[in-house]
């Protein structure tokens, strides 16, 4: 790296052989390049889930550290992570989306109405899921187009959605809860496979996924351009509106499987349900590394940010804290993130 | 009129140095303002007129070089100590703040205040006696900034500059938004400062305003001052012309390469009209020639490019390459015909710079190297580094973020893209803005090359040194509207200079 060869090739010689124009490698230590890649921000992030895994082995003993425990913490959060692998994509993207809690709470309502549960019945059950599925990716798609072809900010686009969409769901379901009636459908969402719990394969699969569509495919490498530099992706001739429209499906399609999954929990469907969860989630993605101007993320560095909060609400429910101190401490591990993000991004501007 | 001599002058600047990175934006620039002159800085663009002018501003302070204010040694560390000496700056994006007021606009930063609560009438009353003072007292200081005139804006940013009892006005392009009559205006408020013995430092292009209103002229080119408080008066355009534009190398362009006869025309543009900025433009260009277009900033020389590409929708007329037209408007559309385009400004028009250099020359091409979504780095990879070495970019590993490279080099970046996808019609709007001399001349070479090879190539740049040297044909513009268009060996840049100001005075 430090030989900079000047040979003016035969056919084009180069008239300025002496030119000011070379970079001079860069003289970065060796520990702050592998904390500023992506490999030492998630490293980070193992370094707070170990910490917060040791304060809980040391307060809270064998109560925290057994199998059970830990299944409890990552099926805890199985559903805001299903939620923040859709938003990683949408911040990734450069926007963000403030409906998917109340998508979330509409998609169950909708999929537990007395008519789609009959229609279930009469088939299968897998109709609500797909039904749940449908109303989100919807929800998603029509946050999509006001955004990308109605020129809305994202804010305040989603914003109307997560008011509308809990309005919607309060209409259809009458504001009362309604019972999933199918035993079926709650024993497969109540089940293990391999001795690990569904929800928790929900959440596997789709951050495995989630992870080989950003990493892999061509959607991927569009959405980190248009996050990175909109006008830029524009001219090099991507489909930025139509992508974005897409960016918001993925996002309303997680809130609908998110909603299915509360079902399995809760057995029952309601318009309150996922009240402020597109919070919890855009923590977890910020706190896992992404930046919320779009352009840099990682669906390991967002598993990372919900397994850490899991953790921290696991820690003081053990140690009978209430659930105020919780909150703070939340408060203070996402201002601790954002503000190491900003020292990495300062760091790697020059 | 002016008594250089007899006492020290208001602002002496020696030796003036600006380093940023690996780019020298002044090499040493000389400059001294006497009381109550308008002193004029003519240059090209790049020629570090505003390192200089954000100097005096406080906003870079020179590497080298003494700045001395009534003789006293000085340093101006921030915009606020070069306010509280006296010194003003008016810059072209004029920085009002449309909410506010203007009684509120000319006082921001100083506010008339008593415990924190604003005196609102003691300060409209005194900004009514600064607008009276600009020959605008009719203008309410209580109305909204966001509601004026680009003209009337400027008198609220001269009248700031008045209410911090600044001796010195800097005015950057202050006649770029103003139609003749309020330019008239602008030189009467302008003549009236002198005479209060306020200096004026007054940036144009317009070698006609400058006789009008200037005293004395500096002018800057590579970084350098070339003169020196030349008079107005006695200076001829042509030797003006001369100091602004004589060579520090030469030879840099490469030979031309004449195009063969029986070369089609790949691009061919009609009637192309953009409502307000250009209007009806006609052009063609063949396979392996280079056409230039000359014109001053505003113009609408990047716009008719960006239109031909499809960033702009036309509001009348067609683009057609070889033979197809494009669908008006359409990026994507223009992309897939082979149409390439290398943005005026690199790094936000451009470039992810903070991914690495393959993936940016892929932008536009890495759903070809894709199976089934899926995509494939190494083939991406293996094309961009037989770009990159075809090219010479330095440092070459194809890891590296965009973000790293220089100016030069990240426009190869732009062209590797281009190269990558297969183009058949390149335009490059300013390929060597921010780009080291030496630099430029392969960027120089690389553009004559792809032409040889039978790409149609568009070039804008504001350096009509370059269109000339570059380009095998140049069209003229000014104001939106096509002047002329020539072989580049038939036209020097006096010409176009000389129609481009006439164009744009007409």
């Amino acid at each position: 790296m430090s030989e900079q060869p000047t040979v003016p090739s035969a056919e084009h010689p180069n008239p300025a052989t002496e030119s000011t124009d070379i970079v001079t490698p860069s003289s970065r230590s060796w520990f702050s390049r592998v904390m500023s890649s992506s490999a030492g921000r998630n490293l980070g992030l193992v370094i707070a889930l170990l910490v917060l895994f040791a304060i809980g082995a040391l307060t809270a003993g064998e109560r925290f550290t057994n199998f059970e425990n830990i299944l409890t913490i990552i099926r805890f959060a199985s559903i805001i992570g299903v939620l923040s692998i859709g938003m990683t994509f949408v911040i990734i993207g450069g926007g963000i989306d403030l409906s998917v809690g109340s998508v979330m709470g509409l998609a169950s309502v909708i999929s537990t109405l007395s008519v789609i549960q009959t229609f279930a019945e009469q088939t299968s059950w897998i109709v609500m899921v797909i039904v749940a599925i449908l109303v989100g990716t919807l929800a998603g798609i029509v946050n999509g187009i006001v955004i990308s072809y109605g020129n809305v900010v994202a804010f305040m686009a989603t914003l109307a959605m997560l008011v509308a969409a809990r309005g919607f769901a309060e209409i259809f379901s009458n504001r009362s809860t309604q019972i999933v009636r199918s035993q079926e459908f709650i024993e497969v969402f109540r089940a293990d496979f391999l001795g690990i719990p569904i929800l928790i394969w929900i959440f596997i699969v789709v951050a495995a996924l989630g992870w080989i569509l950003l990493n892999r495919t061509t959607f991927g490498r569009r959405t980190i351009a248009i996050g990175g530099n909109r006008e830029a992706a524009r001219l090099a001739g991507l489909k930025v509106k139509r992508h974005t429209v897409y960016l918001y499906a993925i996002a309303g399609m997680t809130a609908g499987i998110a909603a299915v999954m509360i079902l399995g929990r809760t057995t029952a469907g309601t318009s309150t349900h996922g009240t402020l969860y597109e919070l919890d989630a855009i923590a977890a993605v910020v706190v896992g590394g992404t930046l919320l101007i779009g352009g840099r993320g990682t669906i390991v560095g967002t598993v990372f940010g919900v397994l850490i909060f899991a953790t921290l609400t696991n820690v003081f429910t053990q140690n009978n804290l209430n659930t105020s101190v919780q909150a703070v401490a939340k408060g203070v591990i996402i201002v601790l993130a954002v503000l190491l993000q900003q020292r990495f991004a300062a760091r790697n501007k020059r | 009129m002016i008594k250089v001599d007899h006492e020290p002058a208001l602002l002496e600047v020696r030796g003036a140095t600006k380093r940023f990175g690996a780019v020298r934006a002044l090499k040493g620039v000389d400059i001294s303002i006497a009381p109550g002159e308008v002193h004029v800085i003519l240059g090209q663009n790049g020629a570090g007129k505003s390192t200089l002018i954000k100097m005096l501003a406080g906003v870079h302070t020179p590497d080298e070089g003494t700045l001395r204010w009534h003789g006293e040694l000085v340093t101006i560390s921030n915009p606020v100590a070069a306010l509280e000496l006296g010194i003003a700056t008016m810059y072209q994006e004029l920085d009002v703040v449309d909410g506010l007021t203007i009684a509120e606009n000319i006082y921001l930063g100083h506010e008339m205040a008593t415990g924190g609560f604003s005196q609102r009438s003691r300060a409209n009353k005194s900004a009514t006696e600064l607008l009276d003072r600009l020959g605008h007292g009719n203008l309410s200081p209580s109305r909204e900034v966001g509601s004026l005139s680009p003209a009337n804006k400027q008198i609220v940013s001269m009248a700031r500059a008045l209410s911090r009892n600044a001796q010195l006005i800097v005015m950057d392009e202050p006649s770029a938004v103003l139609d003749s009559e309020e330019v008239k205006n602008l030189f009467r408020v302008v003549n009236e400062l002198t005479a209060s013995g306020v200096a004026v430092v007054y940036i144009s292009h317009r070698l006609e305003e400058i006789r009008e209103i200037g005293d004395r002229i500096t002018v800057i080119k590579d970084g350098r001052s070339t003169a020196n408080g030349l008079p107005v008066a006695d200076t001829s355009t042509s030797e003006l012309i001369r100091l602004m534009t004589g060579r520090d190398i030469d030879n840099v362009f490469p030979a031309r390469v004449p195009v063969p006869a029986d070369s089609p025309e790949v691009l061919t543009v009609e009637n192309l009209s953009l409502k307000g900025v250009f209007d009806r433009v006609d052009l063609s260009v063949r396979a392996g020639e280079i056409l230039g277009i000359a014109g001053l900033v505003g113009s609408g020389r990047s716009e008719i490019l960006e239109t031909i590409y499809g960033a702009r929708k036309p509001s009348t007329g067609t683009v057609r390459v070889s033979g197809s037209q494009l669908s008006p408007g359409s990026v994507t559309d223009a992309v897939e015909h082979g149409v390439g385009l290398s943005p005026e400004e690199r790094k936000s028009q451009g470039l992810l710079l903070d991914q690495p250099i393959f993936t940016n020359v892929t932008l536009s091409s890495f759903a070809r190297f894709a199976r089934f979504g899926f995509l494939n780095e190494n083939a991406e990879r293996a094309a961009a580094v037989e770009q990159i070495e075809a090219l010479e970019l330095r440092p070459a590993d194809p890891d590296n973020p965009a973000g790293s490279l220089s100016g030069g080099n990240q426009q190869k970046i732009l062209l590797a893209r281009w190269l990558v996808h297969g183009t058949s019609v390149l335009l490059l709007d300013e390929p060597t803005r921010g780009v080291d001399a030496g630099a430029r001349a392969e960027i120089y070479a690389l553009i004559r090359r792809l032409a040889a090879a039978g790409t149609a190539i568009i070039v804008v740049s504001s350096e009509i040194e370059e269109v000339l040297g570059l380009a095998d044909r140049v069209l003229v513009i000014a104001d939106g509207h096509v002047l002329t268009t020539t072989e580049a060996t038939q036209i020097d840049e006096h010409g176009v200079l000389d129609l481009v100001m006439k164009g744009s005075a007409a």
